[in-house]
């Protein structure tokens, strides 16, 4: 055989089963991670990791258990404590209910809110601009005696009032929507902010933060934000991270022909019934996975035909598969014809 | 919303879950009511519970409560005294006069998770307590109780081993002769265990035991004791040591059909339907059951019997109904062979004549049956190796059976090892030890008798190899220690199959041993074989070793057709057309066209050539 150049050592034999393959190499490891670890006992536990993670990424949930982005700050803020816990807290989002108390009274229709000084001065906020934030919520009026709010709601049903109470514990009065926590931390050489709660496209217009290097494990977001390709990376990304966490040894390709199988429609799509198996080319292939009635009906009614060019159909009707050894095929030329076609 | 105040110490009483009513003092109540039970008034099967978080107090009088006995004391003194200890010795009064007496009293979770302070021995007694144990081996249940030494085991280990002394052969009842059950074994020469339990002897376990002591070397014996296995020495196997009886009862009844027509035990005649070879019939007797003591072949006939036809015959020639009767015997399942044991003729339920046969095979040890000792220490025989190859102490002693020394320390079953050395010196000194839970012998106390005996303390011999008779480098442990022979033997698990029945509906190969069946090569192994590549494998394993068929399929309307048989020839029945071509499918495939045709779908096939 003559000598192989690098190249084509890399080359996937034609007919190679790649999809069984990742899916066996990722599954196996997999089936390890349920033995061994759930959770981490204990400790607080952050990010949800191993198999409920993988299960989350692979499902393509909207939002995940625990979202939570890694913002990496520019060049004058990524060196400065003090500038990186500012930019830290003005992300935070802080909403009235965290600095204050909120109580009801129904029978005389008012809504008292106790604000906690401290928490206010911590967080140098304003209690005018309190005040006017409070009264944009559809407060008939606004009373302000001390560090208590009286609210008078507008309208007089307890369901009215009600509907006012959550509005203003809701109520942001400062940083991004969705960002419950964020703390300082240090990377090797340079400090960055870690949040609870994801929002990326305020994040990464926030002064003083590196918009080229922000990050969320929230894969749905990214690919609204920067494009499916991104979202591939990201699956391949925090796939990765599990499998490392748990020192689990997985070639990147395998998890990099799921992350592309997942993407590959232009939007992240789940492996299950709602996705992929879902979108199986061939009637019987998707018939032999889940919902078989409900499948062949509608190909009848479409009066679809299956080319049989799956793996699964052939094996359903009883044919050689049309991979590995099951691809060559022997092609014979006719001798006489080709005694006929030299003589001439 | 406005509260009510409520008396602080009120307090909800129920019976048996049902509220009744209030009590304004909950304890004072709780205390009546159980001084009422101490003497008599109540019945002493009725608990009570005062929970004081929930202020509930319960008084349980259902079925289903897990109950134990404890001594009553009252300030400080146990109400069981010496001379009623004295009593009970001499027989005047019984355990039912105890509690009578108001001298032990029965609790159960409820009442003993609020209202008891135990002390487990007398010695610990002080003011505070209110019950006293009768003995701390009562803490475990029945079936460890008879376990040596439990404390000095790992739980998991515990409660393997009480799993597995359930499945030990022994002398499960003395009647076993005349009784029919359908499957029992019976093993020989059962012995009761040299280490034993009080619970054991209150049982009177060692009238009807379980196993049999072995003595156990701990060593490895060329590589035939890895993971598990044990080796056992042929010579004690051939002394009887672990065989065992294993009895089938099969049954049969003469049933009667509508229409007055029954079956009939008979030897069949060769024109009945669906008869056997005459072979088959050669130890059936003139009433067409088996003769006792005749030995039994697998698929042998153990009870001829006829049975009237299933469907009514058409009318013959000569204007009658003619009897044309079926083949219905009873046959020993295939694999299964012995010799009949006993015949029984009785009524069934139903009146009607009624055969059982029970059929005895004798199982002797060997390789893969599986035994294990009582501290959850379970393994398969690996060898059988022939005595004078086994390592042997200058006084000759050679094991009954090697255990690889790896099962131990992984699994911290001291136990074994303790009883091993009481074993050992209850065989020198001729008492049993007793190993009962907390309360047994003493380690000490077994290496004294060891030591007294010229034994090594920790049990440990100087062994020589069998095969060269040099001596052994490493000196060995080696003591005593009952095994038993649990029912999973491998000459009624072993199962083979190249060829054999399929399924009536599928034609695929039948499943599980009792139908020959195949082993199932599933999902994730043919995920495999794709994944390897192996495509033409892939297509012999699941359809040329399974349903493959050959159907006739139409070119023009695409449907299965059919061969007349009458007219010898093949059509359509949908399009009459006559182009009709063989194809090789599964006849799974083939079922599941059938099955979209009965939702209302018609599947068609389209037919090219092949590549």
């Amino acid at each position: 055989m003559a000598k192989q150049t690098s190249d084509e050592k890399m080359r996937i034999i034609p007919g190679e089963a790649v999809g069984i393959v990742a899916a066996q190499s990722i599954g196996e490891p997999g089936t390890q991670m349920t033995m061994r670890t759930f959770h981490y006992a204990g400790v607080a536990e952050q990010v949800p990791t191993g198999l409920p993670r993988l299960i989350e990424i692979v499902d393509a949930r909207r939002t995940p258990k625990k979202p939570m982005m890694d913002v990496s700050l520019d060049k004058d803020h990524a060196k400065d404590e003090k500038k990186a816990s500012i930019v830290a807290d003005e992300i935070e989002e802080i909403t009235l209910v965290k600095i204050s108390s909120i109580e009801e009274d129904f029978s005389k229709k008012l809504i008292h809110i106790k604000i906690d000084k401290r928490l206010l001065s911590d967080e140098r906020l304003d209690i005018e601009e309190i005040r006017k934030k409070i009264k944009a919520t559809g407060a008939e009026r606004v009373e302000l005696n001390g560090t208590v709010f009286t609210v008078k709601p507008k309208g007089d049903t307890l369901r009215s009032i009600r509907r006012v109470t959550n509005k203003i514990k809701e109520l942001r009065l400062k940083g991004t929507k969705g960002i419950s926590r964020s703390v300082v931390l240090k990377d090797k050489n340079e400090l960055f902010v870690r949040t609870g709660g994801s929002n990326m496209i305020e994040v990464m217009n926030w002064p003083g933060v590196d918009s080229s290097r922000c990050y969320t494990n929230d894969i749905k977001e990214i690919e609204k934000v920067l494009g499916i390709e991104a979202a591939r990376n990201a699956i391949i990304r925090e796939v990765n991270q599990v499998l490392d966490m748990q020192n689990l040894d997985v070639d990147i390709r395998h998890i990099m022909l799921l992350a592309d199988a997942m993407c590959m429609d232009g939007e992240v799509k789940s492996v299950g019934r709602h996705g992929l198996s879902g979108e199986k080319a061939g009637i019987l292939a998707r018939a032999a996975f889940e919902e078989t009635i409900k499948h062949l009906i509608t190909a009848a009614v479409k009066g679809e035909v299956d080319q049989l060019i799956g793996v699964t159909e052939n094996i359903i009707i009883g044919q050689i598969v049309p991979l590995g050894t099951g691809l060559v095929n022997l092609k014979m030329k006719r001798l006489d014809k080709l005694i006929k076609a030299k003589s001439e | 919303m406005s509260k009510k105040p409520r008396p602080p110490e009120k307090v909800a009483v129920y019976v048996n879950g049902r509220l009744i009513g209030f009590h304004t003092n909950g304890i004072g109540l709780y205390r009546e009511l159980r001084q009422k039970r101490r003497n008599g008034e109540i019945n002493p099967e009725v608990n009570f519970g005062l929970n004081p978080k929930t202020k509930e107090l319960h008084i349980n009088t259902d079925s289903g409560r897990a109950r134990r006995p404890y001594i009553i004391v009252e300030n400080g003194k146990p109400k069981f005294t010496p001379e009623l200890k004295e009593k009970l010795k001499k027989g005047e009064i019984t355990w039912k006069d105890l509690v009578k007496m108001g001298v032990i009293e029965y609790l159960d979770a409820e009442e003993s998770g609020e209202h008891m302070y135990l002390a487990i021995s007398e010695k610990d007694l002080t003011n505070e307590h209110t019950h006293l144990d009768i003995d701390p081996l009562t803490i475990t249940g029945i079936t460890v109780s008879v376990l040596p030494f439990p404390e000095y085991n790992s739980s998991p280990r515990i409660t393997m081993a009480c799993a597995m002394s359930k499945q030990s052969l022994g002398l499960y009842t003395n009647n076993f002769q005349l009784r029919g059950d359908s499957r029992a074994h019976f093993l020989f020469y059962p012995q009761q265990p040299l280490v034993q339990t009080k619970p054991y002897k209150l049982l009177k376990f060692s009238e009807r035991p379980a196993g049999q002591n072995f003595v156990v070397a701990i060593t490895s014996y060329f590589g035939y004791n890895m993971g598990d296995a044990v080796v056992i020495n042929k010579n004690a196997i051939d002394r009887a040591l672990g065989r065992s009886a294993f009895y089938k009862t099969y049954e049969t009844e003469e049933r009667r059909y509508p229409g007055g027509q029954k079956d009939k035990f008979e030897i069949p005649n060769p024109t009945v339907g669906g008869y056997r070879e005459e072979e088959m019939y050669r130890n059936l007797g003139e009433d067409g059951i088996i003769v006792p003591e005749s030995e039994v072949k697998s698929k042998d006939v153990l009870v001829g019997k006829t049975s009237p036809p299933r469907f009514l015959e058409e009318i013959s020639a000569f204007g009658l109904t003619e009897e044309k009767k079926r083949e219905n015997s009873i046959t020993a399942k295939s694999g299964e062979e012995g010799i009949v044991d006993s015949v029984m003729l009785t009524e069934s339920p139903s009146g009607n004549k009624l055969v059982k046969v029970k059929v005895r095979s004798i199982k002797i040890p060997e390789n893969g049956d599986k035994f294990a000792s009582r501290h959850g220490q379970k393994g398969v025989v690996g060898l059988l190796a022939p005595q004078e190859d086994l390592p042997f102490t200058a006084q000759g002693i050679v094991p009954d059976l090697i255990l690889n020394p790896h099962a131990i320390p992984s699994r911290m079953t001291a136990g074994h090892i303790l009883e091993m050395i009481g074993g050992k010196a209850a065989s020198l000194s001729g008492n049993l030890i007793d190993g009962s839970a907390f309360t047994g012998d003493k380690e000490e106390d077994i290496k004294k008798v060891l030591r007294n005996y010229g034994f090594e303390e920790y049990g440990k011999e100087t062994l020589y190899d069998g095969v060269s008779g040099e001596q052994i480098e490493t000196q060995i442990f080696m003591g005593v220690i009952y095994y038993q022979k649990l029912h999973h033997l491998v000459s009624n698990k072993m199962h083979v199959r190249s060829r054999g029945p399929v399924q009536l509906l599928t034609h695929q190969p039948t499943e599980g041993r009792a139908r020959e069946g195949g082993l199932r090569f599933g999902e994730m192994e043919r995920d495999c074989l794709i994944g390897y590549g192996a495509g033409l494998l892939l297509k012999e394993r699941l359809l040329e070793e399974s349903d493959k068929t050959v159907e006739l399929v139409c070119n023009s309307c695409g449907s299965i057709a059919v061969h007349d048989h009458i007219k010898n020839r093949n059509y359509c029945p949908l399009c009459e057309g006559n182009e009709l071509h063989e194809v090789e499918m599964s006849y799974a495939f083939k079922l599941l066209l059938d099955e979209i045709k009965a939702i209302g779908i018609l599947p068609r096939l389209i037919l090219k050539s092949k590549a």
